[in-house]
């Protein structure tokens, strides 16, 4: 279970303001696809239109089209929370909910979706996924504690335990590693490894070792100044990204000569 | 030229004086000493007001002069601010104590169990005029006053608590500064700063209305229980709207998305995750509308009239409520006189009665707010 992505002429706006400028982009099932790219390129609003999050902000639209295994979830008749059920996200700062204890959290996402669990599937679903998200000896003795009083490492990994539970295709990640330290990041780099054998992965990252490390192709986007839209430059293998690549400024940029 | 020449010489002590920590205290009793001994002396007599404020003025150089000939002027100068923030906070606790004081020292020394269980039937001004003179207890009570108040506070409740919530729900979650709720925001606003007898003439002018156009002529059959919650509610929906409304903005967004993320619908993300979140914040605001409204007086004389007995009936008949009692007892004394003191006395107790409910609903709300709060479990 994961899909393909197909992207085609995405144009992303907020309000009357074109933030990202004709996105063409395929992502393979099975795959770590990464953006990497300079604040304010629009890697992060791409990843949001990806499980239509995007439009939550106020008179943010799109055209173009994205395509989950050829069904374009911009299409007529779409409900969008049908399409973010298949595609899960992560956010940069973890948001356990704060009323729920740490097994609450993790079946969040089940229970809310009217979905009735005996309590042996409940505590096998639990258990699943926080073994899913490296998390599950770290807190099995106290699934019933709230889930903020976790480290920020074991936060963010309960927030993809719970984003695993329900089942997604795909599973986003924008910045997940970003306010964690180096053996937390550590921690999800090798989850997001495991990961890739069941779903489609798109992460967000500013850490270009971390591409390189764990993705498979990635996706570079640049902008060209302020107020001018973010436009995607190049997407190749990782490899090739990082040791040769096409366009000039791909390579400026990982070299570290602007941006 | 070595760096060592180069670094500024600086006081190489990081000590510096200081006076003992009871200083504050010590100065503030020397002045209060001083300023009775001088009021004394000048006023030719003691006299409260005139001994605090020169109390206040001469622990204020006291403390200043002390401070900067010993400490220095910047410490001299954070000691006043202090200063003038504590006898700040004292003078605002003044008038609270006193009411406070008065009302217990009065209303305790007057209530017991027969005013809480009795109600004013049958009473008559020989009663009054026989306990003013000794020959018998206090008579009379405002049973029929407390049902009151609590039911039409309980009715404006139900009435305001859903409306205004869901308001702010639509507000917050819905409106997304569109013209309704921009609109809507601007009502609220003006709602607040309505006159609450303003309130009660809207409400019994709109039931006196509609009682005519059922039953001709029989307008006085409008003034019941329910009008007053209806007046009440219109007091009290803008205040809990303001409240929920702040307490909704307070939910981070990123909740909102987590939980849209994994694919649930809007309408559940506010009920399961938006207002559990915020429920303490949402149950405190109502209780200070509730404690805000429990003590109106005009709008209920306007709806419910002054009834004398009990009334557990909310759509007929008029009602009294504690505040109303109050007004009405002594506004209107049953005996005239020197007996009507024995209402002055009724009066009093009711306040009591009235000041610990409040007080009652605001611990509750404390109470509620803990208990519900989401947890830090660490």
């Amino acid at each position: 279970m994961s899909k393909q992505i197909d992207i085609k002429d995405l144009d992303i706006f907020y309000g009357d303001f074109r933030a990202v400028d004709g996105v063409q982009m395929q992502i393979k099932p099975r795959s770590v696809t990464a953006f990497i790219g300079p604040s304010g390129c629009g890697k992060s609003t791409v990843l949001r239109t990806l499980n239509r999050m995007h439009e939550v902000i106020p008179g943010a639209s799109v055209s173009g089209e994205v395509l989950m295994d050829g069904n374009n979830i911009y299409g007529a008749g779409v409900d969008p929370v049908n399409v973010r059920r298949e595609v899960g996200m992560v956010f940069q700062r973890a948001n356990p909910f704060p009323t729920m204890s740490i097994k609450e959290n993790v079946l969040a996402g089940v229970r809310l979706n009217n979905r009735r669990l005996s309590k042996s599937e409940a505590d096998d679903l639990t258990e699943r996924a926080l073994r899913g998200a490296n998390l599950w000896n770290e807190v099995k003795d106290r699934l019933n504690l709230p889930g903020s009083g976790l480290s920020g490492g074991q936060q963010q990994r309960l927030c993809i335990a719970r984003a695993i539970a329900v089942e997604p295709e795909v599973l986003l990640m924008d910045e997940p590693c970003s306010a964690l330290d180096p053996i937390s990041t550590l921690a999800i780099e090798d989850l997001i490894n495991d990961l890739k054998d069941k779903y489609t992965v798109v992460i967000v990252t500013h850490n270009m070792q971390q591409a390189a490390r764990v993705s498979d192709k990635t996706a570079f986007f640049n902008i060209a100044g302020t107020g001018k839209p973010g436009k995607l430059i190049e997407f190749n293998e990782t490899s090739s990204i990082f040791s040769n690549p096409d366009k000039e400024e791909t390579e400026n940029y990982i070299s570290g000569r602007f941006g | 030229m070595t760096t060592a020449d180069t670094v500024v010489s600086k006081p190489a002590k990081l000590t510096s004086k200081q006076l003992p920590k009871a200083t504050p205290w010590v100065v503030a009793a020397a002045s209060i000493i001083a300023a009775i001994v001088i009021s004394f002396i000048a006023f030719g007599g003691f006299n409260i007001p005139v001994a605090a404020v020169l109390a206040g003025l001469i622990n204020l150089i006291a403390v200043f002069v002390l401070s900067a000939s010993y400490e220095g002027r910047r410490k001299a100068v954070d000691r006043v601010a202090t200063t003038i923030v504590t006898s700040t906070f004292i003078l605002a606790c003044v008038p609270l104590v006193s009411l406070l004081w008065l009302t217990v020292s009065k209303g305790g020394a007057a209530i017991s169990g027969d005013l809480l269980t009795r109600t004013m039937l049958g009473m008559k001004g020989v009663l009054d005029q026989q306990y003013v003179a000794g020959e018998a207890t206090l008579a009379g009570g405002f049973y029929h006053a407390i049902v009151g108040t609590v039911l039409i506070t309980v009715a404006a409740c139900i009435i305001s608590i859903p409306v205004g919530v869901l308001t702010a729900i639509y507000l917050v979650e819905y409106a997304n500064k569109n013209r309704l709720g921009k609109a809507i925001t601007f009502l609220v606003d003006v709602m607040t700063g309505i006159p609450s007898i303003v309130a009660g003439l809207f409400a019994f002018a709109l039931f006196s209305t509609v009682a005519n156009l059922i039953m001709p002529a029989s307008a006085g059959i409008a003034k019941t229980g329910f009008t007053a919650a209806v007046a009440l509610s219109v007091l009290m929906i803008p205040i809990v709207v303001r409240n929920t409304e702040e307490i909704l903005r307070l939910v981070p967004m990123d909740l909102r998305e987590a939980s849209y993320a994994l694919g649930v619908p809007k309408w559940k993300t506010i009920v399961k995750i938006v207002l559990p979140t915020s429920v303490s914040g949402i149950l405190s605001g109502v209780t200070i509308a509730i404690a805000r409204v429990i003590g109106e007086t005009a709008p209920i004389m306007v709806t419910a009239g002054f009834a004398k007995t009990l009334n557990w009936n909310l759509f007929s008949g008029w009602m009294s409520t504690l505040p109303t009692f109050i007004y009405d007892s002594q506004l209107r004394p049953v005996s005239p006189g020197a007996a009507a003191l024995a209402s002055s006395e009724r009066a009093w107790a009711a306040a009591l009665v009235l000041v610990v409910l409040v007080m009652v609903l605001n611990l509750l709300a404390r109470i509620i707010a803990k208990v519900l709060a989401p947890k830090a479990g660490r």
